[in-house]
């Protein structure tokens, strides 16, 4: 069982989004983090840059596999956690947490998956 | 996120009816993620590939490896025909012995790698990669013809443990319902018979004890019979807790043994691979009169045919298989197998390359999804264990 916590959104692909006004704060889930192993690089996109929903802006790589990262939602990245491209293995020990990857802020209102809904995604 | 399988083109299809290890409940009980291999659902890991592979390195790590396929060849001629039907000359190996071979096709292709067992005079043990298993043992029936030598496919009764690192030989001593009385002077590549005796104090059981590995240091390979694998596992678990022994998966078994330069079938050998390209020219003993393959093997697979070599990079992105080689703006090879090496800490490959682009110190770079990672030729391997 991975966690899925209730208060979050989430993508088919595995992210989660936390929406704060209009900053959405963007990670992986654990299901994902568990699946790859551990993770030894990450590639993040550039503050500034746009992103729109379903573009591949990053990445996320473990010592076995390579996942694509995907962006959840339209709007340009503020902030960028360094810290987790310093220490990639953070994704796997508090994936919602000190995991998160970048926070954006979005342009129009996103349709994601309720906790319930990504919870079936994942047969959990 | 995608492409959260980590998928292997190398692997066949997940079969339609999975087959699973004798040991499958107590990877079930310690928790692992599972992934397929071959057909087989094996642990890819318990807790964390890293830790599994450092255990390895620094302490000790035990693998399930019941997948791997074990063949007997009996007869009088078993080792004249095991001579004619692989690589090397096994016929000079040593009761007690074990050899690194290769099971050539005519066209001088690897059909598998082996590691081959001489049980008596008139017995061997054929041990080949699960993938290759119905490979292996379809061709060595074929060329039986003549011999009057058998093939006893015994793989579905056999269960085969691993115990690998510097601790390897403490766990086995620390396990007191396993015996090997020879296990000090037992030396790398020979095997002795040991005994295990279950938790019931029901008969002793024997086990094939084979200083042998996949890992790059010290270790034992145990073979046994199925119904007493789940046994040993835990008495082997129990008694090598305390020296650090963890139970390790195939994730970790993979970049232990691309650190150690050693190849993995369908990625640096496969049947349109003569074993020269891959470094392994020295396995095929070409002195013999007649072994399959031998014509093809001399007549060798071109000048121009890449050879593997190993790449390193700086920084942490790691190229993986499948990705090509660059000299400039020119493709001069392809990756085989590539990680972020656990212990040294950078990333490291193995590539077939132009042999104009194989000497040691020669620049290239990496094709990682579009990013150009400039990467060195360097030796294989690219660990050794300190001895």
């Amino acid at each position: 069982m991975s966690a899925v916590p209730a208060d979050l959104q989430y993508t088919a692909e595995h992210e989660w989004v936390r929406l704060e006004g209009d900053v959405a704060t963007v990670g992986i889930t654990q299901y994902a983090a568990d699946a790859l192993g551990d993770v030894v690089y990450v590639d993040l996109p550039k503050v500034g840059s746009s992103v729109t929903s379903g573009s591949i802006v990053g990445e996320v790589e473990s010592t076995k596999s390579v996942g694509e990262l995907y962006a959840p939602l339209d709007g340009e990245v503020v902030e960028a956690n360094d810290a987790v491209v310093d220490a990639p293995e953070t994704i796997n020990s508090d994936p919602y947490g000190d995991g998160w990857l970048v926070k954006v802020r979005v342009s129009e209102t996103p349709t994601l998956m309720s906790a319930d809904e990504y919870r079936a995604l994942i047969g959990e | 996120m995608s492409d959260l399988a980590a998928s292997d083109p190398a692997s066949p299809a997940p079969a339609a009816t999975p087959r699973f290890s004798p040991l499958h409940e107590q990877h079930v009980a310690l928790g692992a993620s599972f992934t397929d291999f071959a057909g087989w659902q094996m642990p890819v890991r318990y807790t964390s590939d890293l830790a599994e592979h450092h255990a390895v390195r620094t302490a000790a790590g035990l693998f399930d490896i019941s997948h791997m396929a074990e063949i007997a060849v009996i007869g009088e001629a078993a080792g004249a025909f095991l001579d004619e039907a692989l690589a090397g000359r096994l016929s000079a190996l040593a009761v007690g012995r074990a050899k690194y071979s290769l099971i050539l096709d005519e066209r001088g292709g690897i059909i598998d790698d082996l590691i081959v067992y001489r049980i008596t005079d008139h017995e061997f043990l054929v041990v080949a990669n699960a993938s290759n298993r119905d490979a292996v043992v379809t061709a060595l029936t074929e060329r039986t013809a003549d011999h009057g030598v058998a093939i006893d496919d015994r793989t579905d009764a056999t269960a085969l443990i691993a115990v690998q690192g510097p601790a390897a030989r403490a766990v086995l001593e620390a396990t007191p319902q396993f015996l090997a009385p020879e296990l000090d002077d037992l030396t790398y590549y020979a095997w002795t018979t040991g005994t295990f005796t279950g938790p019931e104090g029901d008969d002793s059981v024997e086990v094939l004890v084979a200083r042998t590995g996949y890992t790059g240091e010290d270790g034992f390979e145990l073979y046994l019979d199925v119904a007493h694998a789940a046994a040993l596992w835990q008495a082997l678990l129990a008694a090598g807790a305390p020296l650090g022994l963890q139970p390790c998966g195939l994730a970790a078994r993979d970049t232990l043994r691309l650190e150690a330069g050693m190849p993995l079938y369908g990625h640096e050998l496969g049947t349109s691979i003569h074993p020269v390209q891959a470094g392994l020219g020295r396995v095929v003993v070409t002195a013999k009169e007649s072994f399959v393959g031998k014509a093809a093997i001399e007549a060798g697979p071109g000048d121009d045919a890449r050879v593997l070599v190993g790449l390193t990079a700086e920084g942490r992105r790691a190229a993986r298989a499948g990705y090509p080689v660059m000299s400039g703006e020119e493709v001069v090879g392809e990756v085989t197998s590539g990680a972020l090496s656990p212990t040294l800490g950078h990333p490291i490959a193995m590539a077939f390359v132009h042999p104009a682009h194989a000497e040691p110190g020669t620049t290239l770079d990496l094709d990682v999804r579009g990013s150009r990672i400039p990467a060195t030729v360097v030796p294989l391997p690219f660990y050794t264990k300190e001895t």
